[in-house]
């Protein structure tokens, strides 16, 4: 069905990911496709690394290790950004380009009063990816 | 998650020298929602800066005289007591940077020998005026060539208008030359060496160190862990409330001045309402950027606000005297250089009114802005070697204020010593009006009218980019120097500001504590030149690391 997931991490928040990731993995071992992990990063030194270097080499540990869980191949794709906090939606919208993901699995919060002003990531990714997009609620 | 918690940081590929430390960035934060918004802020700096200065404000508003008394009367004492200190320093942050483009210490590139730069050339020079120049450049253009020609006598040369208003002919040459070589002076080298150095010490102990973007992780060579404890946080504390006082003060005051501005173009009445509505508007612009980000938002409006500042800089190249003013710009790039020792020498010279009133207080003034602004430049220099860093930091800039002041200022002083009707005279030199000097000098020139609404779009859209990136800043050193803390953090933090900035201009109290803001300089000057050998140390040691070893 899928030959490429595509699952957004925030190695800073892995826990509140688990059932995303889960599902991702579980998705992928049924299809026997292959897991791309995605994690964007600042350029400034951050709680998850000090580095994009080093921010890159976790997230492949992670995805390594994370695929394995599951049987599947896991792959990782690390992106710099200069303000992750507003430009998350276009940059993971074009990692589902830069990747060839068919399908994108991503953890989301239950829809509240802030989605007004702040669409939340899940919902935009939904309404502009190419791929399909599962959106797994927390 | 084992890989997060493994002992030891992975080795990153690029040639940088990581400070070894056991603090882990956003160890001392607290995260949680606040009804449906999530936070992620530094304990304590969040909650004591905020608290600060909501007490400052109090104290401002019921002992509103005695503030009054103390903060006034503290700045002109700081900046004539200390003059010599504030001048020797500046000399020695021009020197310091001047020196790092020539040592093997420029070739070493922010964020690690394989980093790339985050933004263009354009977009990077345009937010270099952003944060704290651009504002300036509007308000002092015309005002400070005419005034240091004809009023405040920098050396001892003499003002060539006469006391009952003629002309004294064998004084214009060489007070032109000095009105403008002593402005240049305060735009020039010295105010971005200032930047410079806050910026680049910030740039390489986050990118090349490893520690968070904060003001403290450029003290760590000299306090080492400590920085981690209550000093740290009372650098951020500090610098939190410098940047936001001065923000919001220079919102209140820039309100007054743009509503002058609107009253003299379009006769709008200048009331306090208009000026609560125009903090209201600039704020309310200044939160859709935010919410827009770096790159959509403040980088955007930047670029805007560079294209539209080069058309109206073209417009009065070629509405005013054209060769003029191009010869003008060489002889006063060429007074500049010939008055750059004299100007910059601290002790013996008598010229009071302008090396206290001016220069100290711009020093003071561009200090006490530079943990903001220095930030600011920061955050968007990853990617530039340290030599490009500096030349692009410091010379290209101060090139771009010199060709500013010399247009703006040069049209300002041939219109004074043709015309004793103009209007640039009798808002700097009869009467002292100087937030229509601008608009005083646009009304002698043709499409007045045009001119005048783009003098006014540019105040306001520079003081939406300050509000902007204030607000990046101080959201940054609040959140433990995370850049992706929740977006909410900073439409507090730029709602605050434009908060602070009412009560301040309703209440009473701008000026006093815009003078208290600028008092900061003294103790940030120890600050930056502590910071110079900060950043020798940190260069050294990434420049004995980029050798090849054999």
């Amino acid at each position: 069905m899928f030959s490429k997931i595509m699952i957004p991490v925030d190695l800073a928040h892995v826990e509140r990911l688990a059932k995303a990731l889960d599902t991702a993995g579980d998705l992928a071992r049924l299809w026997k496709a292959e897991l791309v992990y995605v994690g964007v990063s600042a350029a400034t030194p951050g709680s998850v690394a000090h580095t994009p270097e080093e921010f890159a080499e976790k997230l492949e540990a992670f995805a390594k290790e994370h695929g394995a869980k599951f049987g599947v191949t896991g792959t990782s794709h690390a992106i710099t950004s200069a303000d992750p906090s507003t430009d998350l939606d276009p940059t993971l919208l074009k990692a589902v380009e830069e990747t060839g993901a068919d399908l994108v699995v991503m953890g989301s919060h239950v829809p509240n009063i802030t989605d007004y002003i702040w669409p939340s990531n899940g919902g935009t990714i939904a309404s502009h990816a190419k791929a399909s997009v599962f959106v797994v609620r927390t | 998650m084992t890989d997060q918690t493994a002992p030891g940081v992975p080795e990153p590929e690029g040639d940088v020298h990581l400070v070894e430390t056991e603090y882990e960035i956003g160890q001392d934060n607290v995260e949680g929602k606040l009804g449906p918004f999530g936070f992620d802020i530094h304990n304590p700096v969040f909650v004591v800066s905020g608290g600060v200065i909501i007490l400052f404000v109090l104290f401002a508003l019921i002992f509103h005289e005695q503030s009054d008394a103390i903060f006034t009367a503290m700045r002109p004492y700081l900046t004539s007591t200390f003059d010599w200190f504030f001048l020797s320093a500046a000399n020695i942050f021009v020197l310091f940077c001047l020196v790092l483009i020539f040592t093997p210490y420029g070739s070493v590139r922010l964020g690690g020998s394989d980093a790339t730069p985050d933004f263009t050339y354009i977009g990077w020079f345009a937010m270099l005026f952003a944060a704290g120049m651009g504002i300036g450049l509007m308000f002092f253009g015309v005002l400070e060539p005419v005034y240091h020609m004809a009023v405040s006598q920098p050396l001892g040369v003499p003002s060539p208008i006469a006391e009952d208003g003629s002309i004294i002919q064998e004084n214009v040459r060489a007070a032109a030359e000095m009105g403008l070589a002593a402005t240049i002076y305060h735009w020039g080298l010295h105010p971005w060496a200032i930047y410079a150095v806050v910026a680049l010490a910030l740039a390489l102990f986050s990118y090349n160190k490893g520690l968070p973007l904060s003001i403290r992780s450029a003290f760590y060579p000299i306090f080492g862990e400590a920085i981690w404890g209550w000093v740290g946080h009372l650098i951020d504390i500090l610098a939190v409330f410098a940047t936001l006082f001065g923000l919001a003060t220079s919102l209140g005051l820039g309100a007054q001045q743009a509503a002058a501005g609107l009253d003299f173009v379009y006769g709008v009445p200048n009331t306090t309402t208009t000026q609560v509505v125009l903090i209201c508007g600039i704020t309310a612009v200044a939160l859709i950027s935010v919410l827009r980000g770096l790159e959509g938002g403040v980088k955007l409006l930047s670029e805007i606000n560079m294209g539209i500042a080069a058309v109206l800089l073209l417009f009065v190249l070629f509405a005013g005297p054209t060769l003029a003013l191009l010869t003008g710009f060489g002889e006063g790039l060429l007074a500049y250089a010939r008055d750059f020792i004299p100007l910059s020498n601290p002790v013996g010279r008598t010229d009071d009114a302008y090396r206290e009133g001016w220069t100290s207080f711009y020093w003071a003034w561009w200090i006490s802005w530079s943990p903001f602004v220095g930030m600011f430049i920061a955050r968007v220099s990853r990617g530039r070697s340290v030599r490009e860093f500096i030349i692009c930091v410091l010379i290209i800039p101060s090139i771009v204020c010199v060709l500013w002041m010399a247009v703006f200022g040069g049209v300002a002083i041939e219109q004074v010593l043709n015309n004793p009707e103009s209007l640039v005279r009798a808002n700097v030199i009869d009467s002292y009006s100087p937030e229509l000097s601008l608009f005083g000098m646009l009304a002698d020139l043709p499409l007045t009218a045009i001119t005048s609404t783009v003098g006014i779009i540019l105040v306001i859209v520079f003081f939406v980019t300050s509000s902007d990136s204030g607000s990046l800043v101080i959201d940054t050193i609040t959140a433990g120097g995370k850049v992706d803390a929740p977006v909410p953090q900073r439409v507090f933090w730029a709602t605050f500001e434009g908060a602070v900035a009412i009560v301040l201009l309703l209440g009473g109290g701008l000026a006093a504590l815009q003078a208290m803001v600028i008092s900061t300089g003294l103790p940030f000057t120890i600050v930056l030149l502590l910071m110079c050998w900060a950043i020798w140390r940190g260069l050294a040691q990434e420049h004995a690391l980029a050798r090849p070893v054999d």
